[in-house]
């Protein structure tokens, strides 16, 4: 029982303000070198958003090309319709997958809010290894470089996905983008060994695992697969580089190779990756719904156990990739047996954050328009993954726009909602500014309005036969690409309203209180902005993250 | 020097034994992600020689085991001597053990050494027979088929390893230049700990590698 | 919803094969599947988001409920057992595409970048057009000559994937005569959304072994050249109107003296052109990296005079 409003037992959200860490040391030696994980986490967000933004225009250069075919029925040229030669409409696309695979969605949830987060959720000053958490960031940096030069100098035609042996022996700079990604694996894999040492370390007293907020429970999963399958893909791309510079051999047929030896190493990280992508913003998803319901999450050990099931089971599912790939189909049934396993706990959070909002109080803010789009958008791309892993119907809708668009379904329509969820979330907190409530909801609208337009049709082409990574496409596709261009129009838009009033808020939003939003974990018991070591004294923890009090109470009492 | 200089816990730390359980779990954690990147090669090592067996068994056999021997017991002489490091650091009172912690780390630098050396000669060797990997094969003495896939695993593992041998080198060598400065006495020796640990996995991996490429 | 026909559904092509009715099926299932939870989320979610609106500032939730033994075995073993249904369901029709049937009639399949070559039991070579008996089951037996393609018919629901350095298959059956689209989906380059092929579904009978190949008589050499130089995917490469491509230009080509990478010249004449077509990297032309691949076994002689004449007619 508690009279304060967070888990904490004294509340500073509400002291006089102190300086922040964001005016604490000034300068750009200051930010360079720091090794605060707040500073670092906005770094980590600018970076990401930035690589957001290339990865989104790469995007827009290919819904252009596919606006029209470029041949009409009789196979006269169509005017306008070819924009680019098939070359670099294949980097364009290859482009778009690497810098949204490798900059934007693997790191950015933990980076650019984790490590602003993490720490002060658990009552800790930092993350355990402060210095390692800026080398990430450095690395993180290397490596984007190294992929800009790649796409600048020979550029890179093969999919983010590498396949052998078009890429042993393709011309362009693949060797350089393979050793980026190899770079930025690095980077993953610290973050990681960071955040697990802290949730077991640096927990504030009192804060047991069952008192920790479902979002730590989500980066520490996703913490775990970091950690063990990024080794994997370093090992990958170090392979087929090694094919490429000395023709070892292991992947070309031609040299006594296997090239579905190169997709089983490829998926086994890979598959594992995209729950790196997604957990995080489940993560975020338990944070909304709870503060913007005032509630009690629904089922807290079932959404924390099925985040690590997730990690474990991911590990197991790599060759529903390959049903068509030439593996055995024993193989194949194995690992569609542990596909449908591994949706088990997804709809189990789903239910859990439907079932959270029932008799609470509920508010639209926007982060918690992001929350409810994420609802309606990650069911549907988890729903239609139940498609794609029976065998029978994956045969037909394999390397087909279907696959194309669940995929943006989970990643786009869960990750990156679930990301400017928790942006729009913790921007007080990371900032001490308000931004326009009225632009950010039109924004939220926007961004889903479009994200349906552009990929809904994408499900149709795809299960009538419209295979993916076409520069050009038969006439009886032209409709839905038609509707899928317009849609980005409208994704654009929303997204440049989206820079221009977060950048306005840096200057003039309104300061933000201590705790906007009336939320319960740790990270509103202190000033908007923290002070540089996020707390004076460790609080300690006397109740759970979401002991939100019942109506009538006054903040007294809890069920 | 026969003194210590006392380490300042960091700020983000309640006291000492946080920090030094927090740098155990660390290693650890980088240690599995070492396996990891290990046991692609493993697997690759695993499918290339269930597809080529009698190649295998013709290309294997060109390896010098006595030379590969010599170097495991190098090795494992070398996790000896960094494990007397650690305990050493452990039981420095004042600094009375500076000098033989750094000397035991300066010893096991020395087997490292030593251990690269042998491999030098097999290396060359190798290249002088045009035992090479993929398109730069080109010897002769093997009758079957793609043999240039056995050494392309073989480089890559070795060569692989190697590299964490000399990453390992530096790391000691830090290590062994403070110890001399007296930053290493029994409250705080987290540096030899954690170095110690790394240097113990690559042991270890070799000792995996050796009966896999050499025996059989 | 998609039902059983030939002229295809919302979501899916012509059911123009023997199993795409159990593919659409099961697709059907699932889709249903799709539709009602998603109806129950997202209704549920607005219902709730509506009846629970917070009015004011100072307004709570009206219960607690931190857990429901009942409701969340439900709702995990509920779905669990739905979705052991569907992988049942979709590991049998896999099993059915995966065995072809007996007695198949079997065609060889050529995937290189970017086009598509069939031979059939008669020994006819035919590129871009694969023809095949209705219904008969027909057994693809697949390589690739340089990288990953796959062999894809929406209106048959098959597809896999040609592996270098291994033979792949897959079958179907034909229901009834009709054309019906070829896709490549595994990228493969550059060409990839032109590696396009027709399946040509006729009426045969049993002791069908292939169609007839070879000029046609009322069609002149160089129509047939012409036709040939799209169907084995020279136009990929080789342009006709004097750009340069992967390959040189077939305009003016014929009588030229060309320079060679390996240094010297060499007329473009006959010869040239048949050697260029069997053996490509023979006499590489300067400028041009190589990398064309043989033609030998797939095009004959009548094809070379064809192409020739063709050539000849590019001035």
């Amino acid at each position: 029982m508690s009279l304060t409003t967070t888990q904490a037992t004294v509340d500073h959200a509400n002291d006089p303000p102190e300086t922040n860490y964001l005016r604490a040391k000034s300068g750009l030696r200051s930010w360079l070198l720091t090794v605060d994980h707040k500073r670092i986490g906005v770094m980590y967000l600018f970076t990401v958003f930035a690589a957001f933004l290339l990865g989104g225009f790469f995007a827009s250069m290919v819904r252009w090309e596919l606006f029209s075919p470029n041949y009409d029925e009789l196979g006269v040229a169509i005017e306008g319709g070819k924009i680019f030669e098939g070359d670099t409409y294949n980097r364009l696309f290859t482009l778009h997958g690497l810098v949204m695979v490798f900059l934007v969605i693997i790191p950015g949830i933990p980076a650019a809010l984790g490590n602003f987060v993490l720490p002060l959720q658990l009552g800790a000053k930092d993350v355990a290894f402060p210095k390692l958490n800026l080398a990430s960031y450095y690395i993180y940096i290397v490596g984007t470089v190294m992929a800009l030069w790649a796409a600048i100098a020979g550029g890179v035609d093969t999919g983010w996905t590498f396949y052998t042996p078009y890429s042993s022996g393709v011309d362009g700079s693949v060797v350089m983008m393979v050793m980026a990604a190899f770079v930025l694996g690095f980077s993953s894999i610290f973050t990681g060994m960071n955040f697990i040492v802290t949730v077991h370390k640096m927990r504030a007293p009192g804060m047991t695992w069952e008192r920790m907020p479902l979002f730590i429970w989500a980066i520490y999963a996703t913490a775990i697969i970091q950690v063990m399958a990024t080794p994997v893909l370093a090992i990958t791309l170090l392979l087929l580089a090694m094919e490429r510079v000395l023709g070892v051999g292991i992947f070309d047929p031609a040299l006594g190779g296997d090239p579905v030896l190169f997709q089983h190493f490829f998926w086994f990280y890979s598959h594992p990756a995209v729950y790196i992508m997604i957990l995080p913003g489940m993560g975020v998803m338990s944070e909304l719904v709870t503060t913007f319901a005032r509630k009690q999450i629904f089922g807290y050990r079932a959404v924390a156990i099925s985040s690590l099931a997730i990690a474990v089971i991911s590990f197991l599912v790599w060759g529903h990739h390959m049903f068509v790939s030439g593996q055995s189909v024993y193989a194949g049934v194995i690992f569609s047996a542990l596909t449908f396993l591994v949706a088990v706990p997804s709809a189990i959070k789903v239910i859990n954050w439907t079932t959270t909002l029932y008799k609470g109080s509920i508010s639209l803010d926007t982060p918690m328009l992001y929350a409810l789009a994420f609802l309606v958008l990650f069911t549907i791309g988890g729903l239609t993954g139940l498609f794609l892993g029976a065998l029978g119907i994956d045969v037909h809708l394999h390397d087909t726009y279907f696959v194309v668009a669940h995929f943006h379904y989970v990643m786009m329509g869960g990750t990156i909602i679930a990301f400017f969820g928790g942006v729009h979330y913790w921007w007080p907190k990371m900032f001490g500014r308000m931004y326009s409530a009225f632009w950010s909801k039109v924004t939220a609208w926007l961004v889903f309005i479009g994200f349906n337009v552009t990929f809904f049709p994408q499900f149709i082409m795809g299960s009538r036969g419209m295979p993916r990574r076409y520069h050009d496409y038969l006439p009886e596709f032209a409709e839905f690409h038609r509707w899928s261009s317009y849609g980005v129009v409208i994704l654009g838009v929303g997204i440049l309203i989206m820079v221009v009033y977060l950048l306005h808020s840096l200057f003039k939003g309104a300061p933000a209180p201590g705790n906007p939003w009336g939320a319960r974990t740790l990270e509103w018991s202190v000033q908007s902005p923290p002070i540089e070591h996020n707390f004076h004294e460790i609080p300690t923890v006397v109740e759970g993250p979401y002991d939100y009090p019942l109506a009538g109470d006054g903040g007294a009492t809890k069920a | 020097m026969s003194t210590i200089v006392k380490h300042h816990v960091a700020h983000h730390f309640y006291d000492r034994h946080q920090e030094s359980a927090s740098a155990k779990m660390g290693i650890w954690l980088f240690l599995v992600t070492e396996v990891l990147l290990f046991s692609g090669l493993f697997v690759a090592y695993t499918v290339i020689k269930a597809l080529n067996p009698e190649m295998w068994k013709e290309a294997s056999a060109t390896l010098n085991t006595t030379l590969g021997a010599v170097n495991t017991v190098v090795l494992i002489a070398s996790s000896l001597t960094v494990a007397l490091a650690v305990r050493a650091a452990q039981t420095n009172q004042h600094g009375e053990k500076n000098k033989q912690i750094a000397g035991l780390l300066f010893v096991t630098i020395l087997f490292a050494g030593t251990f690269l050396v042998v491999k030098y000669f097999e290396y060359s060797h190798k290249f002088h027979e045009g035992m090479l990997p993929g398109t730069h094969y080109a010897f002769d003495g093997i009758a079957s088929n793609n043999a240039h896939l056995f050494f392309g695993v073989y480089f890559l593992m070795t060569g692989l390893h190697g590299i964490h041998v000399v990453l390992g080198m530096g790391l000691l060598t830090w290590v062994m230049i403070r110890s001399l400065k007296g930053h290493f006495y029994k409250d705080y020796y987290t540096p030899v700990e954690v170095g110690g640990l790394y240097w113990h996995l690559v042991d270890l991996i070799w000792i995996y590698l050796f009966p896999l490429l050499y025996l059989v | 919803m998609a039902s059983g026909n030939d002229t295809g559904s919302f979501w899916m092509p012509p059911q123009a094969s023997t199993v795409a009715a159990d593919v659409d099926g099961l697709y059907n299932f699932v889709l249903w599947l799709n539709i009602i939870f998603f109806v129950l989320i997202t209704a549920g979610t607005v219902w709730l988001v509506i009846r629970y609106r917070r009015r004011s500032n100072d307004q709570y939730a009206t219960a607690q409920i931190a857990h429901s033994t009942w409701f969340e075995a439900l709702w995990t073993f509920g779905p669990l057992a739905l979705l052991v249904i569907v992988f049942v369901w979709g590991t049998r029709v896999f099993m059915d595409l995966a065995v072809a049937p007996e007695g198949a009639y079997t065609v060889q399949v050529q995937a290189k970048k970017w086009s598509w070559t069939f031979t059939h039991p008669n020994g006819a070579v035919v590129p871009g057009e694969l023809e095949v008996p209705a219904g008969r089951p027909v057994r693809l037996v697949m390589a690739s000559q340089d990288v990953l393609h796959s062999f894809f018919v929406p209106d048959f629901r098959v597809k896999q994937d040609v592996v270098p350095g291994r033979l792949t298959s897959l079958w179907f059956e034909a229901k009834a005569p009709g054309e019906h689209q070829i896709f490549c989906t595994e990228y493969c380059g550059k060409d990839h959304s032109r590696m396009l092929a027709k399946v040509k579904v006729i009426a045969a009978d049993v002791d069908y072994r292939g169609p007839q190949t070879g000029k046609p008589a009322e069609v002149s050499l160089e129509d047939w050249g012409k036709q040939l130089y799209t169907k084995f995917g020279c136009n990929a490469c080789h342009s006709v109107d004097g750009a340069k491509g992967v390959g040189p230009s077939f305009k003016g080509l014929y009588g030229k003296q060309e320079s060679l990478a390996s240094g010297g010249t060499v007329l473009v004449d006959e010869n040239y052109i048949m050697e260029s077509i069997y053996d490509p990297n023979a006499k590489l032309v300067a400028g041009f990296a190589g990398g064309m691949p043989t033609f030998k076994g797939q095009i004959d002689s009548e094809g070379i005079q064809s192409i020739i004449a063709f050539i000849k007619t590019l001035k």
